[in-house]
């Protein structure tokens, strides 16, 4: 085969690849845009707005919207506090047992989380933190915590030590220098870790779906998932749900492609 | 070792306790949550295996040590034996799956104009992006039963029968919605690994005659061997834990048949109120993630 003829081999093949990959989605905005949509594929004979205005104008979904974005947010901004404040020592000090330390924040970021539910239950019953959504946020935080953590210490070993030590002899102590220099610098990594967090706890279904037990306290992921399983469900305006639940997700990853890549290439280079 | 580390003035050798804590204090949030909020329910995992602890009932009252008795149950129980199959059913199809077409889709795209890249990716990634029970909805849809769903229409252009996916080939299903939820990832870090094989190395095989099965095997892939390595470590590591897209699509069913492990675990303790018996399943969960997570950490060492 000539290499001009596999090259455009190549070109049609992927362009295929790349439409059997959007089918599984247009039964989800066809349906959104339908009046009377079904779960069949269908193209809607009007395009309609209908459905979209029909699940704003409902109190209980802008509710769950609300819950899921003071969820997410609460626990990026966790995870980046604690994590930057980890990672300071574990990049900067020299501390016994360090590396086993590390590798073994690395062992529990691939722990599978979902095996933690039903004592996670128990736990919360015992606290007394059940239906509580700052016990959700703390419990969400901690199981990603670990990559976090592993992905911060190796953006900070990336930060030069050179200008906090002219800092530290200025007289200015470990966390100013802390807050002041290296936390500038290292804009893209924190972004990069309060985007992945966010878009995790956003995504994040079985969690609030155990922990939580008030229908009003619902996030978006559960609102959508009991929705989903009522009889007589009214495909079109699950279909609008869906695809205004996704939305954060889709913009905050295009935002984040370049950090994305940036982090990947880091994670790499930092091996060992 | 990192070089800053390594600095001489800024290092004390490790003192007394007090120092230690006093040095480390911005560790602690961080160490206090995982204490409570991960190592907790580790070991309260293991300790409830051992108990008959129950949601409600007569058994909810009286917790009783019971030794191993869920764990001698869960050797005779014939629903653990059809989990772990399905288990290890959607594990293999997914892991292989995601990783074979990542893969191929990272070759196919090497090279080529960036819009075209850019273009097809996003097709790609746009399952990835997805949150997970909206990925389980627009996979229902596609693979539901009836001649109007996705895949029976596409079918029909070809003269095919509808086939009822979500009860025949319940566990194949979802499996392919995991496959396509997860190929994505697989695909940047191939695409990431790809872009590393010089060029050189391609033309000079390529003047040697070398067709593109033969480069494939003999430049491309032990290029990123340990890529193809740390990626399916990684991804089983994901899959295993997989419960929402399955339990959103079918909720274990039909008959159990995409009951795994999680979906198994969770319908014990909060449908049959078995939290003892639930527990004991999320040990045998955790300690295959433990296993696999010790291989790939050890491997990531070297």
């Amino acid at each position: 085969m000539s290499r001009k003829k596999s090259r455009t081999t190549a070109y049609i093949i992927m362009s295929a690849m790349a439409v059997i990959f959007v089918l599984p989605l247009l039964w989800v905005i066809f349906a959104s845009f339908n009046p009377d949509a079904g779960v069949g594929l269908k193209l809607p004979s009007t395009w309609v707005m209908e459905n979209y205005q029909a699940v704003l104008s409902e109190s209980k979904n802008m509710r769950s919207f609300g819950v899921g974005l003071v969820l997410s947010i609460g626990v990026a901004a966790l995870e980046v506090v604690a994590c930057a404040l980890a990672s300071y020592p574990l990049s900067r000090y020299e501390l016994k047992y360090k590396k086993t330390f590390m590798y073994t924040i690395l062992f529990m970021s691939c722990l599978p989380m979902t095996a933690l539910m039903i004592p996670a239950y128990r736990l919360f019953v015992t606290l007394h933190l059940m239906d509580n959504l700052f016990g959700v946020v703390l419990f969400m935080a901690a199981t990603q915590l670990p990559y976090n953590m592993w992905m911060m210490k190796n953006f900070m070993d990336q930060v030069s030590i050179e200008l906090e030590e002219a800092a530290w002899v200025d007289g200015a102590n470990k966390f100013k220098s802390l807050l002041n220099i290296v936390m500038p610098l290292m804009i893209p990594g924190l972004c990069t870790i309060a985007i992945h967090s966010f878009a995790s706890s956003w995504g994040n279904f079985f969690t609030p779906f155990i922990l939580l037990t008030s229908t009003s306290k619902y996030p978006a992921a559960v609102r959508l998932f009991q929705f989903f399983g009522t009889h007589g469900v009214n495909y079109g305006h699950l279909a609008a749900y869906s695809v205004m639940y996704s939305i954060p997700s889709i913009v905050l990853y295009s935002l984040a492609q370049g950090f994305m890549s940036k982090g990947f290439i880091m994670q790499g280079a930092n091996k060992g | 070792m990192t070089k800053n580390a390594a600095r001489g003035r800024l290092l004390s050798p490790a003192g007394r306790v007090g120092d230690l804590v006093y040095r480390t204090w911005m560790l602690w949030p961080a160490l206090v949550l995982l204490a409570i909020f991960f190592i907790g329910p580790i070991l309260m995992a293991l300790y409830y295996s051992f108990t008959n602890l129950a949601l409600s009932g007569s058994a909810a009252g009286n917790l009783r040590f019971t030794g191993l008795a869920n764990y001698s149950r869960m050797i005779k129980d014939s629903d653990m034996v059809s989990s772990i199959r399905a288990t290890l059913l959607f594990l293999i199809g997914s892991v292989v799956g995601q990783t074979v077409l990542g893969f191929f889709m990272a070759l196919l795209m090497k090279g080529k104009s960036t819009a075209f890249r850019r273009i097809t990716g996003s097709c790609v990634l746009t399952g990835w992006v997805m949150p997970e029970v909206v990925a389980a909805i627009c996979m229902y849809a596609f693979f539901y039963s009836k001649d109007s769903g996705t895949v029976n229409r596409i079918l029909a252009v070809f003269g095919a029968q509808p086939v009822a996916w979500l009860y025949k080939h319940a566990l194949l299903s979802v499996t392919i919605a995991n496959i396509w939820h997860g190929a994505a990832y697989s695909m940047m870090v191939f695409q990431a690994a790809l872009d590393n094989v010089s060029a050189d190395t391609e033309e000079s095989a390529m003047l040697d005659g070398a067709n593109r099965i033969q480069t494939l095997i003999h430049i491309y892939i032990p290029q990123v061997r340990s890529t193809i390595f740390s990626n399916t470590m990684l991804i089983t590591l994901k899959t295993i834990g997989v419960f929402d897209l399955i339990f959103t699509m079918t909720g274990g069913g039909p008959g159990g048949k995409t009951q795994t492990l999680p979906v198994y675990m969770y319908l014990q303790a909060f449908k049959s109120f078995q939290l003892g018996y639930g527990s004991a399943i999320s040990v045998v969960l955790l300690a295959l993630g433990i296993m696999l997570s010790v291989l790939y950490t050890r491997v990531y060492k070297e």
